[in-house]
Order: structure tokens, then sequence, then C-alpha cells
């Protein structure tokens, strides 16, 4: 098995930001193709346990991805990415919000706005994931959400840090 | 205005008394001297912080420390950790997919 690079993270609240970097070692052309075909999506975009199912998906222009997170009880959280922007093997920006199994909105829910660009390395390639949120609201939304999601998550390390830092 | 951690620590000034604090408990006027700004402008950034209740009090004889509030810094710390699993895990997911288009094309 073969380490994983490691992933990066960078935080600009007063922008309402936050970018997500990571290096592959394959060629942009190859990541691109794993993040625009949806049988390819379908098999990494959700974290375990996890399962994105595709419904209905067109990349282009104001084009639409419709798929639902399936938990492992089989409770369905229907998602729509828009598409827009497209460069071929460069980049392209997306909407992403919640709605319903037929793609209507949930206007409860943030919507967030993606831009995710693919650089060619040495090794490789880089892809940089931009999101940005249109409120306060919606990054706090979030925020709270993965709040909720942290309590189930150990974090040992940070509160031992904490504890460390305490003193 | 409203009165949250994530307001709170949207601005820098603000960010950098919390790292100060973070290393020892500091009076309001120690902490006026890190800084350029008024004395007036620090203690309403404290007030700020004190409000939201990343930071708080200790009397210490007649002097007044303000130290951190672990617990709500804990809050501010926690929320990026599911954040940042959930896209490693996506991305390990994605070497996986990725190794197997290499060994399906030339």
């Amino acid at each position: 098995m073969k380490t994983m690079s490691p992933i990066e993270i960078i935080k600009d609240l007063p922008n309402k930001k936050l970018m997500i970097i990571r290096k592959f070692e394959a060629s942009p052309e190859r990541v691109w193709k794993a993040w625009t075909e949806s049988h390819l999506l379908d098999q990494w975009w959700a974290p375990k346990p996890w399962k994105a199912e595709t419904k209905t998906f067109q990349f282009k222009d104001g084009g639409q991805w419709l798929y639902a997170m399936v938990s492992p009880k089989g409770e369905k959280h229907w998602c729509i990415v828009e598409f827009h922007n497209i460069v071929l093997s460069k980049r392209f920006q997306t909407i992403c919000f919640f709605c319903d199994e037929n793609g209507k909105k949930d206007p409860s829910m943030p919507q967030m706005n993606w831009k995710n660009e693919f650089h060619a390395t040495e090794t490789g390639s880089k892809v940089v994931v931009e999101i940005s949120f249109s409120t306060e609201a919606d990054i706090t939304k979030i925020i709270e959400m993965g709040f909720e999601a942290g309590f189930t998550m150990g974090l040992e390390n940070l509160e031992h840090y904490l504890m460390v830092s305490s003193n | 205005m409203r009165r949250d951690v994530f307001q709170a620590i949207a601005d820098p000034t603000r960010r950098a008394i919390l790292s100060l604090i973070a290393l020892q408990a500091m009076t309001p006027n120690a902490l006026a001297e890190h800084f350029d700004s008024s004395r007036q402008a620090v203690s309403k950034h404290i007030q700020i912080l004190s409000e939201c209740k990343l930071i708080k009090q200790k009397q210490d004889g007649r002097e007044i420390h303000y130290q951190l509030n672990l617990k709500k810094m804990k809050e501010i710390a926690d929320w990026l950790e599911p954040f940042r699993k959930m896209w490693e895990d996506r991305f390990n997911q994605l070497d996986t997919v990725l190794e197997q288009l290499k060994t399906q094309k030339p």
C-alpha cells in the first residue's frame, strides 16, 4: 500500500471560503475523468460508509448531476451539482445544493459554490477545490452540521493538544 | 451585532489576542501593549471575545487577567475535523479509482 498524500485545508472565514488541496499520482486528464463521469464519481464521492448514487448526470455548462448520498441504513440525502465554466482538463465551477429526489431545491439548506482546479505537477497533478458560501448564515449552518458530526467522532488528539496548551 | 464564536474569530486583532492569551493569562493593559491600536479599541475586542465566551476573566488580587475558555475554543477547532476527515476519505477513494483507471487504459 503506498502512502496517501496529505490533504491541506485552508480556512478563509472572513471571505466565507474553504480550500482543499491534494496531490494525486495521476495526470490531470485522468483525475478530470474521475471527477466528470458519473460511474466513476459514484465510486469515490461518498465518504465511507455512505454511497453515492447517480440519478441523472449531464456534464456540460449549465448541466446538472442529481445524486443521492445513501447511508448504510438506506437513508437518502439528495443533492444537485450544477456545472459551469468548464475548461476541459483544467477547471470547472459548480453550484451545489440539497434537494429532493426530483431535484427540487431545499431552501432551508445552504448553497455552496465550488471552483475545482486541476494542475499538472512533476509527479501527477494537484487538485484545488475552493468552496465558497453565499452568506454567513450558510457557513454557520455547515459549521453546525460539522459540530454534530464532530461529537460522534473521536478527537483525542485535539483534546490532548488543548490540554497541553492550557498548562 | 451578532455574537458568536465565528464572528469573534473573523477579526485579525481578535485572533491575535487569542494567540497571546493562549500562552498565558494577561491583563487588559499587557494585551494592549502588543497592538498599535488604541487601548479603547483593544478593550472593545476583549469585550467581544468575552461576550462570545471565548475568553474568561480571572480575578488576581486587584488585577483582572484574561484567559482562554478552552471549552469554547475547542468548538472552533472541532468543526473542521469532520470536514477534513470526509475529504481525506473521499480522496483516498479517488486514489483507488485512479489506480484502476491506470490499469484499464494504456
